[in-house]
């Protein structure tokens, strides 16, 4: 427990009476209108919905009152943007601000049927939100609101209740893993940085999110980065670390802008500061932008772009655990995880402990992208099947076609076919079909999908993302990336195919970090469910799927 | 205080301290492990992967450049799959930049082609991606080649650790990485280079050479760097 | 005794490679007794014969005609040899590639100071794209890398090669030299 100091009111019960004063003000409000101010529907024009929400909302008399909020991230960014009306719990899809008048007009009675989208489906009851709980019912730049909401009371449960040998006990015993990809035990790594040598202890939030088609973290960002905030904040007093930093990708200035605001705000409320909440622990939290490097969110990459230096991954160990930011402990953890923590306080790690599966506990988030009905943000419990996450709660493939694979783990990830769509959803049984859970990205392909083509098209991200500094993945993935183009124009040979073999394995045990031995994940992991196809494009001089424009073989061995 | 340690490496029994790396250790004993990156008096960077061994008990291989000894450590550098690997790294190399040895003013004292006989490298299985780069005869006295570059850093190394210059650093990424001079700025207009030639004199290639060179002339001194660095120490401590 | 049928053959190369083979100098009358030689820019048979058992091959693929002969030259040879660091890996003639063939045709014959500019067509063979090393073309057996390689080496390998066996060139020659 942290020493208290004698106060004339203690800080928690002015946090109480903040928490009191926003409820109460809120009250004032027959009606709450959220507008999703997420990226996503920002992207399709949210603000203007919400302007003209304001705008009506000001000039006409609505009995009881209303209020208008940005923020509330309900994760169907297909329906985007959205609008949510509370305490009714009504949810509308694809709102242009001429739907608003109808919306308001029918506020308190039945929704306005061509623009309700009901939440008693399978997309909403399928899901379990810890990470996302408060996703969608919160202002995303009040931090009154995540507290009148509860937020922050786990803080300063850690602080007032627990010592952080207690606090990181709990998180070990609720069995959470990073949510970064790799899924290396919380617990131990906190116990890690805890036991470490050393006065200076640092701890770094990893919201370089960089996997195409995932936007898990910059959803905790951009929509409730308070929460984001206090899990730091609890793990900072965990390991005995007085410094944090939040390093964010310079691709989300809406997260930069939020996570700041929400820092500046915590301080203000001496939730981050010295002498948090009037105890003796002092913490205090920067932001740090990346400057578009992927390989930055590989984490002594990261760490070395903090420190100033070229983001490049050095060889460990030694682990950042104990030698991290300028030599000093690190507690490195990503967005999802720190944002799971107040929750595992809160409830207790039993409570965690009892969702998911025997070695992969909780939820997790994930960003369904590609040939689905629903994509948008979701989150499931571990051990969930593939199949639910596809049929249930993305409403399956549109237009009618047949699935053809799920692709996880982005760039570093592999592909699930469909032979594997009963495939429990955890750390492990994706590992074993050669895929990973990865940080949440899921991108559904259909028949129409040629898996050479998107084998390919990781190559070449792995490729232009890698740092240059060992030669497997600086030169190993342009060889294997040529490759796959040759096999795609039709001018490869089974010999190439060999070859391509060979190069992914090298690539995978001699390159340097993860990323590079990740990166022929999705080559590997095509050829071993869509072997056929790499044949098809090779022998018969033909794409199943027509995607690739084959040309007559140029120069290719004759064999004698 | 340093306590000595008995490991295996390829079978044989070695003693060694166990500050040592793996590399020392084998070197120390007469064992060879090839290497690019790596040169004594530098901070060592694990980057070439040519140096990756084999340790019981560990699945992953690991750089012996920066891995300590440890007791009771059984180290295999020589295995097939080993040596099958360093041949691919190497001949990445060749493919990668425009290695053109005849015409080289290395020739004859050259690592990566050294490396290329002692693997038995009689030819490259892959294609070479043929980069068109540039030549930097804007120095007077030197000239920097990108076209044989190997981005072993080395250079920016001795330039920032030895003469305290940082006048290398590389910039851009992947494929596309190079070496540049200060904010890169021809070598000729750096600011910050002294002229000191410690750069040209670790370079494994035919990238930094003297000029004035024909092919085959270029000879390396390289003894004074364990003495700078040795030097640097006695007067630090 | 029957002798064993040897070419060599001349691609996109300097003859260097040819050149060497001739320091074998009086041995190359041992080897006489052993081999004909029935193809070879220093022969005048103009037509490869159709079972040759080792050909040695010197120069790198720069064109069209290049490409004609090295595939016909293949179909009749028992043994490939690419002999030397053109055949091997492209060498100085693949200097081109950085920038492309038309650019280097362009240079050559488009420059302003000529009087004729004008990139000759007819009689010459098209450049390939891209100049190859041999083996990106057909099979090849024995690489000699070295450039060029030394007569020494040639007349090993070429002596191996006669009494059946693979040639161990380790520390014997390498790229450059």
């Amino acid at each position: 427990m942290s020493t208290r100091r004698p106060e004339h009111r203690l800080p928690e019960d002015e946090l109480e009476l903040v928490s009191q004063q926003e409820q109460e003000a809120k009250q004032q409000y027959r009606h709450h209108v959220y507008v999703c101010v997420g990226a996503a529907c920002l992207s399709a024009g949210s603000a203007d919905v919400q302007a003209r929400l304001e705008a009506e909302v000001a000039g006409r008399s609505i009995a009881g009152g209303c209020a208008v909020h940005g923020g509330g991230c309900r994760g169907l960014c297909v329906a985007g943007p959205t609008v949510t009306i509370e305490p009714d719990n009504v949810l509308y899809g694809q709102i242009k601000p001429d739907d608003v008048a109808d919306i308001l007009d029918n506020l308190g009675g039945q929704p306005v049927e061509r623009l309700h989208r009901p939440t008693d489906k399978p997309f909403f009851m399928r899901q379990q939100r810890i990470v996302l709980e408060l996703a969608g019912k919160v202002n995303s730049e009040r931090i009154e609101d995540y507290l009148a909401n509860g937020g922050y009371t786990s803080l300063i449960k850690a602080l007032h209740e627990m010592t952080p040998a207690q606090v990181i006990n709990e998180i070990s015993r609720s069995g959470l893993r990073g949510r970064g990809g790799a899924g290396f035990p919380t617990g131990l790594k906190w116990r890690t940085v805890a036991k470490a040598e050393g006065d200076v202890k640092y701890v770094v939030c990893n919201g370089d999110e960089g996997d195409p088609g995932a936007f898990m973290d910059r959803s905790v960002m951009d929509d409730y980065p308070f929460r984001l905030l206090e899990g730091i904040t609890i793990a900072a007093y965990a390991v005995g670390a007085q410094q944090g930093f939040i390093y964010i990708r310079a691709e989300y200035p809406l997260s930069v802008k939020r996570v700041q605001n929400a820092i500046r705000q915590a301080r203000k409320m001496n939730l981050i500061g010295d002498q948090v909440v009037g105890t003796s622990f002092n913490f205090d939290l920067k932001v740090r932008v990346g400057a578009g490097a992927f390989v930055c969110g590989e984490e002594t990459a990261l760490l070395a772009s903090i420190e100033g230096q070229r983001g490049q991954p050095r060889p460990r160990p030694p682990y950042p655990a104990t030698s991290g930011l300028w030599g000093h402990p690190t507690l490195i953890n990503n967005v999802e995880t720190f944002a799971n923590v107040p929750a595992i306080i809160r409830n207790g790690a039993a409570w965690f402990a009892g969702i998911g599966t025997e070695q992969s506990k909780g939820t997790k988030v994930f960003a369904l992208t590609g040939k689905i009905a629903h994509s948008g943000l979701i989150e499931v419990p571990m051990g969930i099947t593939l199949r639910e996450i596809i049929y249930d709660i993305g409403g399956g493939i549109p237009n009618g076609k047949r699935f053809k694979a799920a692709q996880t783990g982005g760039p570093s990830g592999g592909c699930i076919p469909e032979s594997h769509l009963d495939i429990s959803v955890d750390y492990e049984a994706l590992a074993e079909i050669g895929s990973i859970m990865g940080s949440g990205g899921m991108i559904i392909m259909d028949e129409d999908t040629c898996m050479v083509d998107v084998a390919k098209y990781f190559m070449k991200f792995c490729m232009e993302e890698s740092c240059g500094k060992c030669i497997p993945c600086r030169v190993g993935t342009a060889q294997i990336y040529h490759l796959l183009e040759k096999i795609t124009q039709g001018a490869a040979t089974m010999a190439d195919l060999e070859l391509l073999e060979e190069l992914c394995d090298v690539v995978k045990h001699t390159s340097l970090c993860g990323l590079g031995q990740a990166a022929p994940n999705p080559v590997v992991s095509t050829l071993r469910f869509f072997r056929d196809e790499y044949i098809a494009h090779i022998v018969d001089g033909h794409c199943p799927t027509g995607i690739c424009p084959l040309q007559t073989p140029q120069n290719a061995i004759e064999e004698s | 205080m340093s306590g000595v340690v008995t490991l295996k490496i390829n079978g044989q029994d070695i003693g060694a301290h166990d500050e040592e790396s793996i590399l020392q250790a084998a070197l120390d004993n007469g064992i060879e492990i090839p290497t690019l990156c790596d040169l004594p008096g530098l901070s060592r960077i694990g980057a070439c992967r040519l140096c990756l061994v084999e340790i019981a008990g560990n699945s992953n291989l690991v750089p012996a450049c920066i891995t300590p000894v440890q007791e009771d450590m059984v180290v295999t550098t020589d295995s097939e799959r080993l040596q099958a690997y360093r041949r691919t790294i190497v001949e990445l190399l060749f493919a990668e930049g425009n290695h053109v040895c005849s015409v080289c003013v290395s020739n004859g004292a050259c690592e990566l082609q050294d490396l290329a006989e002692t693997l038995g490298i009689d030819h490259l299985r892959l294609p070479g991606l043929h980069p068109a780069r540039e030549v930097d005869a804007s120095h007077e006295r030197f000239i920097l080649d990108h076209n044989r570059c190997v981005l072993c850093t080395r250079c920016v190394r001795v330039c920032d650790e030895v003469e305290g210059a940082h006048t290398w650093d590389v910039t851009a990424r992947g494929i596309e990485s190079q070496i540049i001079a200060d904010l890169n700025v021809a070598w000729g207009d750096s600011e910050s280079c002294t002229g000191c030639n410690k750069c040209v004199q670790v370079c494994p290639t035919g990238a930094l050479v003297d000029k004035g060179r024909s092919v085959g002339e270029m000879r390396r001194r390289r003894e004074f760097l364990p003495y700078l660095t040795m030097m640097r120490k006695e007067n630090g401590k | 005794m029957t002798r064993a049928k040897l070419a060599t053959v001349w691609l996109d190369g300097c003859s260097g490679c040819h050149m060497s083979f001739l320091d074998i100098d009086e041995r190359l009358l041992a080897l006489a007794e052993s081999i004909e030689l029935v193809y070879s820019p220093l022969v005048d048979n103009k037509v490869f014969p159709d079972d040759v058992d080792v050909t040695l091959v010197e120069g790198s693929v720069s064109n069209q005609d290049d490409l004609d002969k090295i595939r016909h030259i293949r179909q009749r040879t028992r043994l490939l040899v690419s002999l030397g660091d053109c055949a091997v890996m492209g060498n100085v003639p693949a200097l081109r590639n950085t920038i492309g063939g038309d650019a280097v045709l362009r240079r050559v014959y488009l420059a302003p100071d000529l009087t004729n500019p004008a990139i000759p067509t007819a009689g010459v063979p098209s450049l390939l794209p891209e100049v190859l090393p041999v083996h990106r073309v057909v099979k090849v057996d024995v690489f000699i890398p070295g450039c060029p390689p030394s007569a020494e080496v040639i007349f090993y390998a070429v002596g191996e090669l006669l009494a059946g066996r693979q040639p161990d060139l380790t520390d014997k020659t390498r790229f450059g030299a």
